[in-house]
């Protein structure tokens, strides 16, 4: 490590904020806490007596499980909030829902929110630590981070390397926050997908827009799919999930045109058979598990460090 | 209160009357003296030097949330804000509570008008309840008062109600003012981009403002009728209100200040006091704004001023209103364009007194002898810094607080009577 770092973010918003030391940093971080996961006891002090609330306006299985058996292997006390978005458009704002948990003086809050922006404002309103857990098609930078270590730890590097993103790039937080990482880590970013999800401009985020699954496929170092919505909001995007699968899946031959070695991974939940055919879903190149499995590293890491570990 | 005043040294740009110079200008029993008029003994005075003297200012498209959301604004406090960034009439559009498209809401608007510090002329509703289904009756708002009307906020979707809008508009001598937006394709909350990308926010592109200004244009030509665009934002819908001027069709426009000030760069914090409708452009943009208003494209600067209260704007920006404050910073604003040489004092004064006020078909706009007073002194030289306590408005959603800006109105006078002075 170079002299003179310390990790000096109070809030983790987006991989944005974030320089190449900084991610540099939590995963080292994350790696040597992964140890902890694989004791037969898995448990450390190392927040005892920290309040970590998990705010999520958003469902979510994974995430917030990951967030949760992060904290607790730490020690932290964790408490679990979905505020149905309904009550919250009827009375209490989000600022107000966050100056009720305020005064309850916890140190660090999670938070999903449908809204991009949303952490940005919560942590203009209160004490605690932010950490973005996903907002809107804005940011996810825990899954970016996880997604980070994956490939470090099966590449050894993560500069120099062609990273392919297949799917709805237009909707999807973990495109946009893996297009920002992987650029700024020294690799490049290629997306593919329907002309009707590729996000206005997206290459003035750093990444190439591919106008064929071929181009954006070859000699990649990593194949990253992202969950398909048919429909958003009455905006016709897609003719049906089937044409989606046979134009843009990631098949066996399709795969075949990537790197030998090529990672497959995939945030989840996958469907199966639309993105990825179940044969690349569970076949030897997939990482999806692994991924999950630094999700818990990844996200103690990030508790520890908000917290002013160094 | 005294309604008779020497106004001295004063620079006096009134392009009505194809004036530029430094000279005093009497004001007998509020209206313009003529030149063989002459000053009664002990004549108040008012020093004007350093001072551009000006008709009264005209903001033709405000709204002012009464009848029905006070909270935000009122008709007075709505004048006051006018009064002090050197207005001295507005246009107030009619999406209150209710809406302003009969008669009972236009008097009721009126009655209150006549104790604002500012004359106020109400914009009544293209369409009953703003619904986009059948014309409210022009006749009767007319006779009523109302200048102009427009659906201002909804979009008119069904092209044969506007057609027929503009058309029986004419029987009435009423300007359609077209909030040009199509809906369909304008269901995000900022400009669609590298900006919209990087936030995460839903985009809304240009086209779906430039669709509908073309659709205003066809029908203009087509009818020949007359057609005011909105707030104007992007640069296509300038090359397209450009070329229609060029064949003569009778389409005029005005756009706002936050057009050619701020970009949607704006945006980046998620500060919800840089969202409105349309949104905020790129530079180039803002830039083709900039012509547009320097070579006659654009015909007047009003400020969209839009209150809104915490309630709607200390939220998710998705979830937020749309829409600033603008009456008190659209002056400074619009002198920082003649300071960077994009237009010059006579057309600055064009834009923002003599055009909306011809487009309004009120009389106000020139410093003619026997005109009404209303007059507004600049001093272009004046800087302050807007912070909230100086607000007047009853809102508070600008992105221009904090902001250090130069020059200002420091004397509006309405009918001679002084409504807002900064002078000691």
């Amino acid at each position: 490590m170079a002299t003179g770092y310390f990790f000096s973010h109070r809030h983790i918003l987006g991989i944005e904020q974030l320089s190449p030391e900084d991610i540099s940093h939590i995963l080292r971080t994350a790696d040597s806490f992964k140890e902890i996961s694989a004791r037969p006891i898995k448990k450390v002090p190392t927040l005892r007596g920290h309040t970590i609330i998990n705010l999520f306006f958003e469902p979510s299985t994974r995430t917030r499980l990951s967030f949760e058996v992060a904290a607790k292997r730490m020690s932290a006390d964790t408490f679990n909030i979905s505020p149905s978005t309904s009550s919250t458009t009827k009375g209490e704002t989000l600022i107000d829902t966050a100056r009720n948990i305020s005064a309850m003086h916890p140190d660090i809050i999670i938070i999903r929110h449908s809204c991009s922006g949303a952490p940005h404002l919560l942590s203009r309103h209160v004490n605690a630590a932010v950490v973005n857990a996903g907002d809107g098609a804005h940011e996810h930078p825990s899954q970016c981070l996880l997604d980070l270590l994956t490939v470090k730890e099966h590449k050894g590097t993560l500069s120099g390397l062609k990273i392919a993103i297949i799917g709805d790039i237009s909707h999807s937080r973990v495109a946009h926050s893996n297009i920002v990482g992987f650029t700024k880590m020294g690799s490049q970013v290629y997306v593919y997908g329907p002309a009707t999800l590729i996000p206005r401009d997206i290459d003035q985020l750093g990444a190439v827009v591919c106008s064929s699954l071929d181009e954006a496929v070859r000699d990649a170092d990593v194949v990253m799919t992202l969950r398909i919505q048919k429909e958003r909001q009455n905006d016709p995007l897609l003719p049906s999930l089937r044409e989606y699968s046979r134009q843009f899946g990631i098949s066996r031959s399709v795969l075949a045109l990537a790197r030998p070695d090529a990672l497959v991974m995939h945030p989840g939940p996958v469907n199966r058979g639309v993105e990825l055919s179940p044969d690349v879903a569970d076949g030897p190149q997939s990482v999806i598990l692994d991924q999950v499995t630094n999700g818990v590293a990844v996200r103690m890491a990030l508790l520890y460090l908000v917290m002013g570990n160094t | 209160m005294n309604t008779t005043w020497l106004i001295k040294n004063g620079r006096i740009i009134d392009p009505a009357n194809n004036t530029d110079q430094i000279r005093d200008l009497l004001i007998l029993d509020g209206c313009i003296a003529g030149p063989d008029q002459t000053a009664p003994q002990n004549v108040a005075e008012i020093d004007a030097s350093g001072c551009w003297v000006v008709p009264g200012l005209t903001d033709m498209h405000v709204h002012l949330r009464e009848p029905g959301e006070e909270y935000k604004e009122d008709i007075l406090s709505g004048a006051r804000a006018a009064a002090a960034g050197g207005f001295t009439g507005v246009a107030c559009m009619p999406n209150t509570k209710p809406v302003n498209d009969c008669r009972a809401v236009t008097d009721m608007i009126l009655a209150r008008a006549g104790q604002a510090a500012v004359r106020v002329y109400p914009v009544g509703a293209i369409s009953q309840g703003l619904e986009g289904k059948q014309l409210a009756e022009y006749g009767e708002m007319r006779a009523a008062g109302v200048v102009a009307v427009s659906d201002d906020g909804h979009p008119v979707r069904d092209s044969q109600l506007m057609r027929r809008a503009l058309e029986y508009a004419g029987n009435f001598g009423l300007l359609v003012i077209s909030h040009s937006e199509e809906a369909s394709l304008s269901s995000g909350v900022m400009n669609e981009g590298a900006m919209s990308t990087r936030l995460g926010l839903k985009g809304i592109p240009t086209a779906a403002e430039s669709i509908m200004v073309y659709r205003e244009i066809a029908l203009a030509e087509f009818t020949g009728k007359k057609v005011h665009i909105a707030h104007v934002s992007t640069a296509m819908s300038a090359d397209l209100i450009r070329s229609a001027k060029a064949r003569g069709v009778r389409v005029t426009a005005e756009t706002a200040p936050h057009y050619f000030t701020l970009t949607e760069e704006a945006v980046a914090g998620y500060d919800t006091n840089t969202k409105m409708n349309p949104p905020l452009r790129s530079a180039a943009d803002r830039e083709a704004i900039r012509l547009a208003l320097a070579d006659g494209t654009l015909d007047a600067i009003a400020t969209d001023h839009a209150p809104h209260s915490v309630l709607e704007k200390e939220l998710e920006f998705d979830a937020a209103a749309n829409g600033i404050i603008g009456l008190e910073t659209a002056l400074p604003l619009a002198l920082a364009l003649v300071r960077e040489g994009v237009i010059d004092e006579k057309r600055l004064v064009e834009l923002l007194a003599v055009n909306p006020a011809a487009l309004l078909g009120v009389a106000a706009g020139s410093l003619h002898p026997g005109m009404r007073a209303d007059v507004t002194l600049i001093d272009p030289a004046r800087e302050f810094i807007y912070t909230e306590e100086q607000v007047v408005s009853k809102s508070r959603n600008t992105p221009f607080l904090g902001m250090r800006l130069q020059g200002r109105a420091v004397l509006t006078m309405m009918d001679g009577r002084i409504r807002h002075t900064l002078l000691t």
